[in-house]
């Protein structure tokens, strides 16, 4: 190597440091994969919010659906929770997870901004949120026909998220589905 | 001057909070499990907040990741049941010291990779500083010497 070249070396360290670093601004380090992506939804048996029945897996799978963590005391859950109930009105099937939360202010909370879940699980000590790896509500995952999380979304989902990120899934599960 | 600021001292001293005990303590029905809950919980780290272990984190998930510590030891799971059990739910991640696969082996080679590549490069560099050494001062060449010693015997003759 020319003497002549040696001089870019430092240059050439700072562009390939610049890079790394440049890339690090743009991930979010909460944006973590979910170790449960293509596992089966875990099994649970917890009440159903609103009624004395106990609900567990078989009774929520079969179809593709959004499994909604959410909790009152989540102040990002409000944000989305109007954008849950459009969805619901798409036809899209959406299950609850009352994470550690009071039944009270939970069916006072659907009273109030209306209810866009087929049922709600009650996973009062958040053991169901623990198996499913939940570290803060909202999280939103996708779960296809036979019960296998496909997606988990952390964060509000709002229209971009659905059009971006979740409904291209959403339609290829679906479509995986039919033949 | 001095006294007033003992004083002063003293008396912002009174308004300190003592710091919140964080954590619940948990009993534990011999000390080699407590030893373990303490070794584990400072091992694994807190999936919320990123750079906390659980052992020093107040977050609700740090505490239920506690308390789930607490009843496995109590169940009698050992240690690789635990951390397994973890990372089926939380992924490496959860690990400060993630194991090594695939996906982690940049991670764990890059130091050792790094350290190699800095000792041949500072090998490579030593070489050539000790062969120009060689050709520019010390020693001079057979050839050198003669021109020496002929330049010597001319300007000996001459003078």
């Amino acid at each position: 190597m020319g003497p002549r070249l040696k001089l870019f070396i430092p240059l050439i360290l700072f562009v390939v440091l610049a890079l790394f670093l440049l890339r690090g601004l743009e991930l979010d380090p909460r944006e973590m994969p979910s170790a449960l992506i293509d596992r089966p939804l875990p099994e649970f048996t917890l009440p159903s919010l609103g009624s004395d029945t106990l609900v567990n897996r078989d009774a929520v799978i079969g179809e593709v659906a959004l499994f909604n963590v959410w909790a009152t005391w989540c102040v990002s859950c409000r944000v989305e929770h109007p954008y849950l109930n459009q969805l619901t009105q798409q036809g899209v099937p959406i299950y609850g997870v009352n994470y550690k939360d009071e039944d009270q202010d939970a069916l006072r909370w659907l009273q109030e901004l209306g209810n866009p879940y087929r049922l709600n699980i009650v996973d009062a000590d958040g053991s169901l949120g623990l198996d499913l790896g939940v570290y803060g509500a909202p999280e939103t995952y996708l779960v296809d026909a036979g019960g296998v999380i496909r997606y988990r979304h952390v964060g509000v989902v709002d229209e971009r998220v659905w059009r971006d990120i979740l409904q291209p899934i959403y339609q290829e599960l679906l479509e995986e589905r039919a033949p | 001057m001095n006294r007033f600021c003992v004083a002063a001292l003293l008396l912002m001293s009174c308004f300190v909070m003592p710091a919140a005990a964080v954590i619940e303590t948990y009993e534990f029905s011999n000390e080699e499990l407590e030893q373990r809950y303490q070794d584990l919980s400072a091992e694994l780290r807190c999936p919320k907040c990123q750079n906390q272990n659980i052992a020093d984190s107040n977050a609700p998930i740090a505490q239920d990741l506690r308390k789930r510590l607490y009843q496995q030891l109590e169940g009698g799971a050992s240690d690789g049941e635990i951390l397994d059990y973890m990372v089926a739910r939380y992924g490496e991640f959860v690990l400060y010291r993630p194991r090594f696969s695939g996906a982690t082996a940049v991670l764990w080679l890059a130091p050792v990779l790094l350290l190699l590549a800095a000792i041949v490069l500072a090998l490579l560099v030593l070489r050539r500083r000790k062969d120009s050494g060689e050709r520019t001062g010390g020693e001079l060449s057979v050839a050198e010497q003669q021109r020496l010693h002929t330049l010597l015997d001319e300007s000996e003759s001459g003078s």
